[in-house]
């Protein structure tokens, strides 16, 4: 009886908790792309410390962050591949990137270190498409003279669930090389080759790549660096060979212009001499005109306070902050919405 | 009159309290019941419906293709189905016989003082959390296996016809055969704890007979334990099986993910639950999606089916027992 009567208790204490600290919260809520959930949730936790405002975001994939901003169930929606500029146009949307990050190809074969391979995107493109298949291939030896490379089978290690690193990756690719465009196709979810195996999140592919010897797979940089896995030198569009690291994909932004509707520039492949080539940047969508005003400013103050704060907490956890120009576009940008 | 009068009324009163209970009871309980098949109804209506885009474009023959191009929108189900049944049939390979002998170690031959520890340590590894025999399989076992098991294995086969076939290809740890291995882990524990129950079942009187007239264990246990129990046993089996058709994370994690159909047990595959779980929440809106809500009707069809072939032999069992 005591028992039961505590109990009751208890639990009328924690519905009055709740309902107090909901009443409190000036909550924004957000959903979408899985890529920068760490980020979002890093700094909304910062952006509460600081303003003592909450923002909830859900990292339910891009396409589900877009379904719930079409349906008008959170303020703002996240999306790792940026939408059309007709299809912004109209809905009336408002596009921002936010913060970027990188795709690297990283290997397992033995004897080989970190930086040592070197590829271009040609032949990483028959690479992943299943068409090279042993280490020693005579493609893989042009590119890297006086390396020895073993004859060992090469397995892909891909992502099994539908992201926007495999979008980044694939779309990457696939300007590459056609027949990786035919064969594998670019997307969320694409047809890999036969010596493929998938892993579920990047941490998945990671663990992949470092269980199974003679493994070629592409991993987010943050979950590469976390992992201290060994990197492959892709070439550039300059030519140059670069070991991604968080200054190599700055520079991709550095020669990129983001003053275009969507602010959506092609980030894959820039021009710049150090830019990492698979780079690629996370969106935020918001209505021009939302229905609840103090919300629609509750987002601009989170990504304004976040863009100018956060680029210390979005590096401590491998992502790249946009540069200083960028953001000041951004913030141009977000006069737009009311 | 009137003291007599009183108590028949009050029985009256209580007998009609006690009706009314029961009636109310009646009705709430049968409202729970009706929801299960309400929830039934309306998870295979909505399945039904949602997938109703993918039949219309590729016909019954969605379920005996086998291709999955998301990028082109060609989809069929059969490297799904293959790799679920697959992966189920190995799993009960190696767990139907592990279990028949811990349950016939914990009920024959098992010391009194060993049983309750090990019971529960059966009955504990029955409630450890799917993701935990998913992590333990990607990271511990599949590396072990592809550098101890793997190799070994291919050795051993050499190239027998057929059989070499089965463990071909580079081994590289995750695959079909690597999913049915930790399925059958996830599965024993629940066929070994039925399988123990169901023999704790018969009457000792039926054991110490047969010991009385010098039967071995052996012969007490083909002779009396299974013929008395092979119900339970049947049903033992059958909820294993069902576990391992559903089971979700902890598959994929370890069966590779990849969705095609190569011979061999050491080839990464897929599974129609892990499909779920890994596409879900990307799927683009169209036939993606609703491909995906297919798979999820088909694998209601196959347990069903699974269902009700061990209701069948359940009956066919009692009937043969004239019980």
């Amino acid at each position: 009886m005591n028992t039961q009567r505590t109990l009751v208790k208890l639990s009328t204490l924690v519905a009055a908790m709740s309902l107090s600290l909901s009443a409190l919260a000036v909550d924004i809520t957000g959903a979408g792309a899985t890529f920068p959930y760490a980020v979002y949730t890093k700094w909304a936790e910062a952006y509460k410390g600081a303003t003592g405002n909450q923002v909830n975001y859900q990292g339910i994939g891009s396409s589900g962050g877009v379904k719930q901003i079409k349906a008008k169930t959170v303020n703002f929606g996240g999306s790792d591949a940026p939408l059309k500029t007709t299809l912004l146009d109209s809905m009336n949307l408002v596009q921002i990137p936010t913060v970027m990050g990188a795709v690297t190809i990283v290997v397992n074969v033995p004897g080989i270190k970190s930086g040592e391979i070197k590829l271009d995107g040609p032949t990483a493109a028959e690479i992943f498409r299943g068409a090279i298949t042993k280490w020693n291939h005579p493609a893989i030896a042009k590119l890297n003279p006086g390396l020895k490379l073993p004859a060992t089978a090469i397995t892909v290690s891909h992502r099994s669930d539908g992201s926007g690193t495999t979008y980044a990756f694939s779309n990457y690719m696939a300007k590459q090389s056609m027949a990786f465009k035919r064969d594998v196709g670019a997307g969320n979810t694409v047809n890999w080759p036969v010596n493929a195996v998938g892993g579920k999140g990047n941490p998945g592919v990671a663990a992949n790549v470092q269980k199974i010897s003679g493994t070629i797979g592409y991993v987010d940089i943050a979950d590469a660096m976390k992992n201290n896995m060994t990197f492959v030198a892709l070439k550039n569009k300059a030519g140059k060979y670069i070991v991604p690291n968080q200054s190599s994909v700055a520079d991709a932004a550095a020669g990129a212009d983001f003053n275009v509707p969507g602010m959506a520039p092609d980030l894959l492949d820039q021009s710049h001499k150090n830019a990492w080539p698979i780079t690629s940047a996370t969106f935020a969508l918001v209505y021009e005109k939302g229905e609840d005003a103090a919300k629609q400013k509750g987002v601009v103050e989170f990504f304004t306070w976040s863009l100018n704060n956060g680029q210390k907490m979005a590096e401590e956890l491998g992502f790249v902050p946009l540069p200083a120009n960028v953001v000041k576009m951004v913030e141009a940008e977000m006069k737009k919405i009311k | 009159m009137s003291e007599a009068a009183t108590p028949v009324d009050l029985h009256a009163q209580q007998v009609r309290k006690f009706k009314l209970q029961d009636m109310f009871f009646h009705q709430v309980t049968m409202v729970f019941a009706f929801i299960v098949l309400a929830a039934l109804v309306g998870i295979l209506i909505s399945l039904a419906i949602e997938a109703m885009p993918v039949f219309r474009e590729f016909g019954p023959a969605f379920l005996w293709t086998n291709v999955w191009n998301v990028p082109e929108d060609q989809y069929g189900a059969l490297s799904a189905i293959y790799g679920t049944v697959v992966t189920s049939i190995i799993a009960l390979v190696i767990a139907v016989p592990v279990s028949f002998g811990i349950a016939l170690f914990l009920t024959e031959t098992c010391p009194a003082w060993l049983r309750r520890p090990l019971g529960t340590a059966i009955e504990l590894l029955a409630g450890v959390p799917s993701i935990i025999y998913g992590i333990w399989g990607l990271f511990i076992f599949a590396p072990l296996f592809a550098e101890h098991v793997q190799p070994y294995l291919q050795e051993l086969v050499g190239d027998t016809p057929i059989i070499s076939g089965w463990f071909a290809g580079p081994p590289i740890g995750v695959g079909i055969l690597t999913a049915g291995i930790v399925l059958s882990l996830m599965v024993i524990p629940f066929v070994a704890s039925v399988m123990r129950d169901v023999f704790e079942t018969v009457p000792p009187q039926l054991k110490e007979s047969a010991y009385g007239v010098g039967c071995t264990t052996w012969e007490v246990v083909t002779n009396i334990v299974l013929p008395y129990t092979r119900v339970g046993v049947i049903g033992g089996i059958m909820l294993g099986l069902g576990r391992a058709l559903g089971e979700t994370m902890a598959v994929t994690f370890v069966i590779g993910n990849a969705n095609r159909i190569v011979g061999s047990l050491f080839a990464p595959g897929t599974s129609i639950a892990s499909t779920l779980a890994n596409e879900f929440g990307e799927a683009d809106p169209g036939l993606h999606i609703s491909s995906l809500f297919a798979l999820g009707l088909v694998l209601f069809v196959i347990t069903f089916i699974v269902l009700a072939i061990s209701q069948w032999l359940i009956k066919r069992g009692i009937a043969k027992q004239g019980i």
